[in-house]
């Protein structure tokens, strides 16, 4: 039987604290597309993902009307390419990436996540390649997302990936400095990645998923943060309970359009990705929630501790709700995609060091934070191999989306544009890392990942 | 098939009546309604069998929203599951 503040509880949601399902994105496999001709496999993926994720867009429109919750985004994620791309070379490569830019453009979806390669035990030729062509096709495409993972708590971490990877992000905010180095944006150095992560930019559809899954990620900072402005003076224990609460009801809801999605399309189910993810609007911030939580300021002594608390209690609250969790399910941390963070680096209370211990502890990593923009590249691949290591040792997801943006200097700002937002240019330590990096190898996996 | 109509804003002269029209023209069985006035401020909650509706629900949904959005008020009609699954275990 509905309660009448029960519909009201929704409803301001909905309407005052930002609720919405933050992606409906459909996974597709591209295993069947493979060909030796690259010009007959990009024909192939163009055809598969057209004609799956033809209603995809509509779908998502229908049901957010009917059930008057904003979806957000309606996005598709496919195989890594670099499993399908074969012995392509790195033109064959952004022939592939220029595919999936015009499936996208015909669908009418808003991202595309899988010029993605698994390389964290060693690298093939093709994947060489493929990771070769990502400044390049990042450069020419609007809506193409890239991810490389390159270490895992069984295999290790593979350091030359690291440098191949610090030499890639370079790269593209180089081939992308008319546009504030944006492609860097789209580009996720990750550890122990998801496979079936339906968030951008490291979304791509795992070698262990079916021909085509719908994995929903649900959203909800704001609706967070009110529930703990009206819990008011309470104790730790009591907030917890009610951050649980609010999460189970949010991740009801992602459920909900999950299941929906899914039985519209004709396709399985695959998870709802519990995490809390902010945007540039106000109200909608991870960071607002930890201030909320008593810091003076996000990044202040305390940050970790309050963050570990809402990362668990998100948890806890979400899995009961969903039949299926996966993906990254936790808080996010960007810098630019949330004004509270964003508010917290310009008043110095919020560092990278800070914000790397914070990771130890959140989902995700170093996302979406802009360096200046003659970052050394060994100082790039320091930073990704220190936020990597957390992973690996933590046996979690960690991944860096730096943004070297050109022509920056710390103290700058740099403005994305939409749901990306806008990020202060942060201060990275000057001693340099490159004889360590340079070393190269592997750094092997650590004593616990022999469970066995 | 039921769906919650919930509309909130300044009190006019025939919010109702509008919103009832709307729902007998397009075949929605008004169930239930419950609304109040609070110093000018209307908020009513309206639980309809859509079962018959003559349009899909989602343009019913948006057309209940524009009509809404000229008398000033927010209007929604929205599936009752997503009440349901929110609140209830």
């Amino acid at each position: 039987m509905l309660n009448v503040d029960d519909i009201l509880e929704t409803i301001g949601m909905i309407r005052e604290e930002n609720l919405d399902i933050r992606t409906i994105t459909m996974g597709i496999s591209l295993f069947d597309c493979v060909s030796d001709d690259v010009d007959r496999l990009c024909g192939k993926i163009y055809d598969k993902i057209t004609t799956k994720a033809a209603r995809l867009v509509a779908t998502g429109e229908e049901i957010g009307r009917e059930y008057g919750v904003p979806i957000v985004n309606k996005r598709v994620s496919v195989t890594p390419v670099s499993l399908v791309g074969g012995a392509a070379g790195p033109e064959g490569y952004l022939k592939i990436a220029e595919t999936l830019q015009r499936a996208a453009d015909a669908t009418g979806i808003d991202f595309i996540g899988g010029f993605s390669a698994l390389v964290h035990k060693g690298m093939t030729v093709g994947e060489r390649n493929m990771i070769e062509a990502i400044p390049e096709a990042l450069a020419t495409t609007r809506l193409v997302c890239s991810s490389v993972n390159v270490a895992t708590t069984k295999a290790g971490i593979n350091m030359d990936a690291i440098r191949l990877m610090g030499k890639t992000v370079k790269k593209t905010a180089y081939l992308t400095r008319e546009h504030n180095s944006i492609g860097c944006a789209k580009l996720v150095v990750f550890a122990n990645v998801p496979e079936d992560n339906p968030f951008m930019a490291g979304a791509f559809h795992g070698v262990g998923e079916p021909d085509c899954a719908i994995n929903v990620g649900v959203s909800g900072p704001g609706v967070v943060a009110a529930a703990i402005r009206r819990a008011g003076d309470c104790n730790l224990s009591e907030l917890a309970d009610v951050i649980k609460k609010t999460a189970f009801k949010i991740t009801r809801v992602g459920q909900l359009v999950a299941g929906e999605a899914a039985a519209r399309l004709g396709v399985p189910f695959g998870i709802v990705d519990l995490s809390l993810a902010p945007t540039p609007a106000v109200g909608d911030s991870v960071a607002e929630i930890l201030e909320l939580m008593g810091l003076a300021s996000c990044g202040g002594h305390g940050t970790t501790a309050a963050l570990a608390m809402l990362n668990d209690a998100v948890k806890k609250g979400g899995v009961m709700a969903s039949s299926h969790v996966g993906g990254l399910s936790g808080a996010f941390i960007p810098v630019s995609e949330d004004a509270g963070m964003i508010a917290a680096v310009e008043r110095g209370a919020l560092s990278i060091e800070k914000l790397e211990a914070m990771t130890a502890v959140c989902s995700v990593g170093l996302d979406m934070i802009a360096v200046p923009g003659d970052t050394p590249e060994e100082v790039v691949c320091g930073v990704i191999a220190d936020e990597i290591s957390i992973g690996v040792v933590n046996c979690k997801t960690t991944a860096v989306r730096l943004v070297p943006a050109w022509g920056k200097k710390e103290g700058d700002s740099v403005d994305f544009g939409g749901l990306l937002g806008s990020a202060p240019v942060m201060r990275l330590s000057p001693y340099s890392p490159a004889r360590f990096v340079e070393r190269g190898g592997r750094i092997p996996a650590p004593i616990h990942s022999l469970k066995n | 098939m039921k769906a919650v109509i919930t509309v909130t804003g300044k009190d006019t002269v025939g919010i109702i009546a509008d919103i009832s029209a709307l729902c007998a023209r397009h075949g929605a069985n008004i169930m239930e309604i419950t609304q109040s006035v609070l110093s000018e401020y209307f908020a009513m909650i309206m639980l309809a069998d859509i079962d018959g509706l003559d349009v899909p629900f989602a343009a019913f949904a948006e057309e209940l929203a524009d009509m809404g959005k000229k008398r000033g008020l927010d209007a929604r009609a929205m599936h009752e599951d997503i009440f349901n699954t929110m609140h209830h275990v």
